[in-house]
């Protein structure tokens, strides 16, 4: 009836996940009660849970990336710590089930639930902002995709109450993960958690594709759109090429384990180094999915407060695709140690230091772009300073490895863990909060608070720097990775420092957490009434903060590069705004309830084939057809905004614009 | 569609009709930017062009799917473990007859949509019925020699070649399923709604889909069926 499931399926034997379980099923149920106390429900539902605004879904992916961004580094602080106290005699407070699950459980967040919907958020909430539209190309789809990436981080957390988690890293390499050697459902939980928010993925990659090659304002030309929309394209086409190997890759393990089929098992003719072939296919063009929306982040940074435009932005467009293209050809750098000879390691060791080019190209641009400039030092720059110096040692590092011979001597040590987080957590966690700082006003309508922002930058970057140094010279020392005890004494002084690093980390995220604190009960203080904080030139700071549902009461007419920045400086040379149009009624999406509900049954099928409860597995998937179908009958889409709403808050915004107008003047005037 | 004043000849009525940004009928960037094709100087595409374009995203994700199975495929091939190879599983006259099955479906699905241009609702429903009873016709046959394949003794779980030929020639059955579900929806939505914006959008899509599980079906038909009769 209930598959492999049973009540020894909860850890009641095991202190640290009940507890955990116990304070988070508090925690849940505190904030569903307080929901309900205030009676929260019907504004959560109309105006969050079926919203399908793309500024809303962008801000509902930052909150599961950072709630999820939270849990990973839980999981961080306890291998860190475990690894400096479970030296020689001493096994440390982990034993190796638990310690295995713990970095199996922080790679799979980090990337698929931290990262990616964080990534994904901002690409949500700017995109249609930057590109003078009102919406991405397929709205309701793009609930779907957030709530499904929700049902993927809902499966992980429910391995921590109910069964256990994967132990097999956070690419579930065979044969160690086939069912012979992993019985358990640890494995089962990752690949259907990860099946089901990589659909959600895939179809955020077709909408942005689509959005950004089929929706723009008139005069938006492609040479005209801003660099974070580029990098977003090549985001979304990068996720259009690699997800769907992905899902391959993951059904065969899948058939492999349920029905017992010889993908890549160690018998019967199965290949585990075609599984490794596959995998990286998809997982080294996603190093570029996260990636390449943090340079655009940048970029956008670098040139607003830098007062200049972006330099060399052809150059710019040019290398974001020739990394698109070149991530798909460097796969096999991940195994180089396979043994596929010379020719073929010397291939994919030139073309991984090739795609370095096109990164450097970037840097140069973004140091050219300062070069001149009237440079301000706020937060948001000082993450993007940090980037630069920070990302430039993760990639030399990087070519490094790419050398094959080098590459077999610190293959799978500490060194190739200190060089991925220099890369991802230089490049894309530091782009994130940039990010976060930078739109922050445009999202919520106020500014975040600057000194506790700029105690978070330095805490995290020092605490980068002391927590990863050592782990580069263990590395090359020697220590392999993903070890839960350690023999050799001599490490020990490296292994502690990087704990001190690990504090310093701590007291970042909590600066962060201060800042927002801070921030939200300063609001008043803070609050942006130009819509343009930071004097910007891309289209979203035309709008007020926070932007109205609609985003643009009148669209756009882009006349040149940098939209926005043409505009404002002809009504600062003309004191005046231009003439006021006619407004018209604006057609919008209805809500759609469909993401929710075919999230619930995804989760519920996804549960169910985890423990292999075949009849609810099937009920679920039914269920969710059904929800299509009932989708598809509906007779309203959109909804009519009135021309004297639209002409309401646009001549609000007029007026903050006129009156910014006056004061530049009256600055002008005494200067 | 109604909208356009009528232009003298018939040929440039169906044509406005049949494509009515032009987008087939123009060298690029011939003249200047067309409204509503969504070039970025006029502004977003019309609604018919962003879902055709978005379904043409998803076809070319759903390949690079197809693409992993016939690379483990290729990889598999030799990997019999003592079991047989692909000589032993080519049945060459229901194969014949499961691809004459789907091609016609394929000429049929074309005919529906000619209907659907056309606004002949009795016409398309039958064209979109023959093409749901030859995709049933098809994955019949493939079924029987699924059947007949595991009473012989020849399962995905013998070796990792019958594992990526079952997964290969499976994933593509699957499709032909999923699209045959979809296929019945449609027909309702077309009984019960009539020829809407909406419902036209998702018969070219249902269209695409058809005609590219067509297109993978002729490279297992080559790859698999004819190369492995011929190995």
């Amino acid at each position: 009836m209930f598959g492999k499931l049973s009540w020894s399926a909860i850890p009641l034997d095991q202190p640290i996940p009940l507890i955990t379980s116990i304070i988070l099923i508090l925690v849940i149920a505190g904030t569903l009660g307080l929901v309900t106390w205030k009676r929260w429900w019907p504004y959560l539902w109309n105006e969050w849970i079926t919203s399908v605004d793309h500024k809303r879904i962008g801000i509902m992916y930052g909150i599961l990336g950072v709630v999820m961004l939270i849990r990973g580094f839980a999981d961080a602080i306890m291998m860190r710590t475990q690894q400096a106290v479970a030296i020689g005699g001493s096994q440390g407070y982990l034993e190796p089930g638990h310690y295995n699950q713990i970095f199996s459980a922080h790679g799979t967040i980090m990337i698929f639930f931290a990262a990616m919907p964080l990534v994904i958020g901002f690409m949500n909430f700017v995109v249609p902002l930057q590109l003078g539209v009102r919406d991405v190309a397929f709205p309701t789809m793009n609930s779907v995709s957030f709530w499904l990436t929700a049902s993927g981080a809902l499966l992980v957390n429910l391995s921590l109450f109910i069964g256990e988690f994967a132990r097999t890293g956070w690419l579930p390499y065979p044969p160690l993960s086939e069912g012979t050697y992993s019985p358990g459902v640890g494995v089962d939980y990752y690949l259907w958690a990860v099946q089901i928010s990589g659909i959600g993925t895939l179809m955020t990659g077709i909408n942005f594709v689509t959005t950004v090659l089929k929706m723009r304002c008139p005069g938006m030309s492609y040479l005209r759109m801003p660099m974070f929309c580029w990098t977003s394209l090549g985001a979304s086409l990068l996720i259009v090429a690699a997800f769907p190997v992905l899902t391959a890759t993951l059904a065969m393990l899948s058939l492999d384990r349920v029905f017992g089929w010889h993908f890549f098992t160690a018998d019967a003719g199965g290949n585990p180094m075609m599984f490794m072939n596959l995998i990286w296919a998809w997982g080294h063009p996603e190093v570029y999915i996260l990636v390449l929306p943090a340079f655009g982040i940048f970029s956008e940074i670098f040139s607003t407060f830098s007062g200049k435009p972006l330099f060399g932005y052809r150059s710019m467009v040019a290398a974001t695709l020739f990394i698109c293209i070149v991530s798909m050809t460097v796969w096999l750098h991940h195994f180089f140690t396979m043994g596929s000879g010379p020719a073929v390691n010397t291939f994919f060791g030139i073309s991984t230091s090739v795609i370095a080019v096109g990164t450097g190209v970037k840097i140069y641009n973004w140091i050219f772009t300062m070069y001149g400039g009237r440079v301000r030092m706020t937060v948001p720059m000082l993450w993007s300073l940090g980037f630069i110096f920070t990302f430039v040692i993760g990639g030399m590092t990087g070519v490094l490895l790419a050398v094959p011979p080098a590459d077999f001597l610190v293959h799978n040590s500490m060194f190739l863990v200190a060089h991925f987080h220099n890369v991802i957590v230089g490049g894309v966690v530091f782009a994130l909060f940039a990010g976060l700082d930078y739109w922050f006003p445009k999202a919520f309508g106020f500014r975040l608070h600057e000194g506790w922002g700029k105690a978070s930058f330095w805490f995290a970057f020092l605490g980068f720097w002391v927590t990863f140094t050592p782990l580069y010279i263990l590395g090359l020392e020697g220590m392999t990775r993903r070890l839960q005890h350690v023999n050799v004494e001599e490490w020990r002084p490296m292994l502690q420092l990087s704990v001190v690093g690990i504090v310093l980390l701590i007291v970042g995220a909590a600066c962060q957490v201060i800042m927002l604190v801070v921030s939200i009960v300063q609001r008043d203080k803070l609050r942006d009434v130009s819509g343009d904080p930071w004097d910007g030139r891309s289209l979203e700071w035309a709008t007020p903060s926070p932007a109205p549902f609609f985003n643009f009461a009148i669209m756009p007419n882009v006349e040149g590069e940098e939209a926005y920045w043409g505009i404002k400086v002809r009504a600062i040379e003309s004191q005046r705004l231009s003439e006021e149009p006619e407004y018209h009624d604006i057609e919008m999406p209805v809500n759609s309830p469909v993401g929710f509900f075919t999230a619930a049954f995804a989760s519920i099928t996804g549960f169910a084939l985890i423990w292999q409860i075949w009849w609810l597995a099937g009920l679920g998937f039914a269920a969710a057809i059904a929800g299509f179908v009932v989708f598809a009958w509906r007779d309203v889409h959109e909804f009519h905004v009135p021309a004297e709403e639209v002409a309401r808050v646009e001549r609000a915004r007029r007026a903050s614009r006129e009156a910014l107008l006056e004061q530049i003047a009256a600055e002008g005037a005494t200067a | 569609m109604t909208d356009h004043p009528l232009p003298a000849a018939v040929e440039t009525v169906r044509r406005v009709r049949e494509d009515p940004h032009r987008l087939g009928h123009r060298a690029h960037g011939a003249e200047g930017p067309v409204q509503g094709a969504g070039h970025g100087e006029t502004g977003p595409a019309r609604k018919r062009i962003i879902v055709g374009y978005g379904f043409w995203i998803f076809l070319l994700s759903d390949i690079v799917m197809f693409a992993c199975f016939f690379a483990a495929f290729a990889v598999q091939l030799g990997a019999t473990a003592g079991g047989p190879g692909i000589k032993d599983l080519v049945e060459m006259p229901r194969v014949a007859w499961e691809t004459a099955a789907l091609l016609l479906s394929s000429y049929t699905c074309g005919l529906s949509f000619a209907a659907t241009n056309a606004r002949s609702k009795l016409w398309t429903q039958i064209f979109l019925l023959v093409t749901g009873l030859l995709g049933l016709l098809f994955v019949g046959l493939e079924l029987l020699e699924f059947i007949g394949l595991a009473q012989r003794g020849i399962t995905p779980q013998t070796s990792g070649f019958l594992s990526a030929f079952f997964g290969l020639v499976g994933l593509h059955g699957v499709h032909v399923t999923l699209a045959g579900m979809w296929l019945l929806t449609m027909m309702a939505q077309v009984q019960l709604k009539g020829f809407r914006p909406e419902i036209v959008h998702r018969l070219i899509c249902f269209n695409l889909f058809w005609h590219a599980l067509d297109i993978v079906w002729i490279g297992i038909f080559t790859i698999v069926y004819l190369m492995g009769a011929t190995a």
